[in-house]
């Protein structure tokens, strides 16, 4: 298998770019024989083709030794001990965290604060920076295209402070544009909260751009990286976002674990959100004070395997040719719309020029749990329904979509498996 | 309905592909008796499935018949699974039925994804309910 999308930097271009000449150059063969959940047939004689990565990636080999380890050897609590399984395990938790300040390139590990997921982290910034900071009148600008994890605790935080949620409508092609962006900004404007990379059509919206904008009018910045960190390069210090939050079982990690960056300066000024454990400095029944960033964020025993598995999957991530597995990525993508095309009753939905990972569809008079129903007794594993961004379903008139989502291990042969089952689909609806 | 149980069975073990098995289910819905456009309202609507599906019972003469449509095609014909398992039976013979044992024997039990066995319990749920209520009114 093979494939040299023209956007690839040919062998001598990556020699004469030091930046990426430090891992070898992408090989998906490769990256593929490390996920042992490749190698198994489905159903029998249907060998897995897996297109539901936004849903969750995937885990390669070295992910999986890492939390079997972090059971097997350093199974202790973390910050608490002076034994030798403690002070393992909290090495290798902490060091988690400076991974993950190394992919993000945040200036300060204390800017990193380890969630369960995405979604907690958004909570977290709507609960704490939210409730300290909006007032009557605020507004919160979202856009049309967000998941529902960065809709309803803004909806919640809204409505106890008499705020108000604001919405960038989007395009038919499923695009966020400036212009709509800044023309709904105002100075009322507090927070914009939007996606990097969108769930349910991929659109990789402007996020640099908007985020200056936003600055522009006084507002602070949430950026929602759960598909975004995945699919691109993520630099925060350049991004300037006030916070950018992924989780990590997206990114080839565990669940359960999730990363808020947030600038030092507001997680300072920000109280603490959840009490308990780890995030005290000292207590008594007249009051507390809070231990110091990153742990301030972090009551109760944390994700400690979890963590670490999310660490391992970052090395492993960083060991990769990024400027060969974006441009892998991408053209397996283009491939997949082109392919797509080939259907007859099939309406791509989501049509931006700028897209990563994601090719939803609906098909003409074929509800999409019969197409994902049939696709999976062919061993093509896709997600159907409204992809919890029901109000990007709404702007398209239907309940729900098919989804095929890309990761770093799928080829231009799944794309045409998924192809051919959806023709089978078609034949059985005459 | 022309299909039977039986013949459900029969052709389940004839055909030794799930996609193929999938196709039947969704001729199987073709033969659902056809539900009136009207009777596809909100308080007809079974929650928890992963597609819409309405479901009304019919008195006749003792038993119940039903009336139900979805629209998923592969959802209609396990719809027309269950109503061969429940319709026409009295309130009594409903309650003492259990549809568990024809999607063991089909291997629909493994086969389906949670959401719809859940949806599918849903359904099996308002029949029963169903049945409860005319049989508490008569």
């Amino acid at each position: 298998m093979s494939v040299t999308p023209e956007v690839a930097p040919s062998e001598d271009a990556s020699s004469a770019a030091p930046a990426s000449s430090s891992a070898p150059a992408f090989d998906v063969e490769a990256v593929r024989a490390q996920f042992p959940a490749l190698q198994q047939e489905v159903h029998p004689g249907k060998p897995l083709v897996y297109l539901d990565s936004a849903a969750t990636a995937l885990k390669p080999q070295v992910v999986i030794d890492a939390v079997t380890e972090a059971y097997a050897k350093d199974c202790a609590n973390v910050h608490r001990a002076v034994h030798a399984l403690s002070q393992r395990a909290t090495a290798k938790f902490e060091g988690a965290r400076d991974s993950v300040r190394r992919f993000l390139n945040a200036e300060k590990r204390e800017e990193i604060i380890f969630v369960r997921g995405c979604t907690e982290g958004i909570n977290l910034v709507a609960q704490s920076w939210g409730r300290a900071n909006l007032g009557p009148g605020d507004e919160i600008l979202l856009t049309e295209l967000e998941h529902h994890s960065n809709i309803v605790p803004w909806q919640l935080v809204a409505e106890e402070k008499g705020a108000k949620v604001v919405v960038v409508p989007m395009t038919d092609a499923g695009e966020i544009t400036v212009e709509a962006f800044r023309a709904k900004l105002s100075e009322r404007t507090k927070l914009a909260a939007f996606t990097h990379v969108s769930n349910a059509l991929g659109t990789i919206l402007p996020v640099a751009e908007l985020t200056r904008l936003a600055h522009d009018a006084g507002a602070k910045v949430l950026v929602d990286g759960a598909q975004g960190v995945v699919h691109q390069r993520v630099d925060v210090r350049a991004l300037d976002a006030d916070f950018y939050v992924f989780s990590g079982h997206k990114l080839y990690a565990p669940s359960g674990i999730g990363v808020l960056y947030g600038k030092e300066a507001l997680l300072e000024a920000m109280p603490p959100w959840q009490g308990g454990g780890d995030m005290i400095d000292r207590v008594t029944f007249e009051g507390s004070s809070w231990n110091d960033l990153p742990y301030k964020y972090e009551a109760g025993t944390p994700a400690i395997a979890q963590a670490i598995g999310l660490g391992a999957a970052i090395e492993w991530l960083e060991g990769l040719d990024w400027d060969g597995m974006i441009a892998h990525e991408t053209a397996v993508l283009e491939h997949g719309a082109a392919r797509l095309g080939e259907l007859e009753r099939l309406t791509l939905r989501g049509t931006a020029p700028e897209k990563a990972s994601v090719l939803g569809f609906t098909l003409e008079g074929i509800h999409p749990t019969d197409a994902g129903t049939i696709l999976d007794a062919q061993g093509v594993a896709i997600r159907t329904g409204h992809h919890c961004a029901q109000p990007v379903m709404d702007h398209f008139g239907v309940t729900a979509t098919a989804r095929a989502s890309l990761g770093v291990y799928n080829t231009n042969e799944d794309i045409d498996a998924l192809v051919s089952g959806l023709k089978k689909v078609e034949s059985m609806f005459g | 309905m022309k299909t039977s149980l039986d013949d459900v069975y029969e052709t389940f073990e004839l055909l030794d592909d799930w996609t193929d098995r999938y196709g039947f289910l969704i001729e199987l819905g073709g033969e659902l008796p056809p539900m009136p456009e009207e009777l596809k309202v909100p308080e007809h609507k079974v929650k928890g499935c992963m597609s819409q599906v309405w479901l009304v019972g019919v008195p006749k003469d003792g038993t119940i018949d039903f009336l139900a449509d979805s629209d998923a095609h592969i959802v209609r014909g396990l719809v027309a699974l269950l109503l061969m398992i429940y319709g026409g039976k009295t309130p009594a013979e409903i309650a003492a039925t259990d549809h568990q044992a024809v999607l063991a024997r089909l291997g629909l039990d493994k086969h389906l994804s949670p959401g719809r066995s859940n949806g599918l319990h849903s359904m099996v749920k308002r029949v029963k309910e169903l049945a409860a209520a005319v049989d508490a009114s008569a």
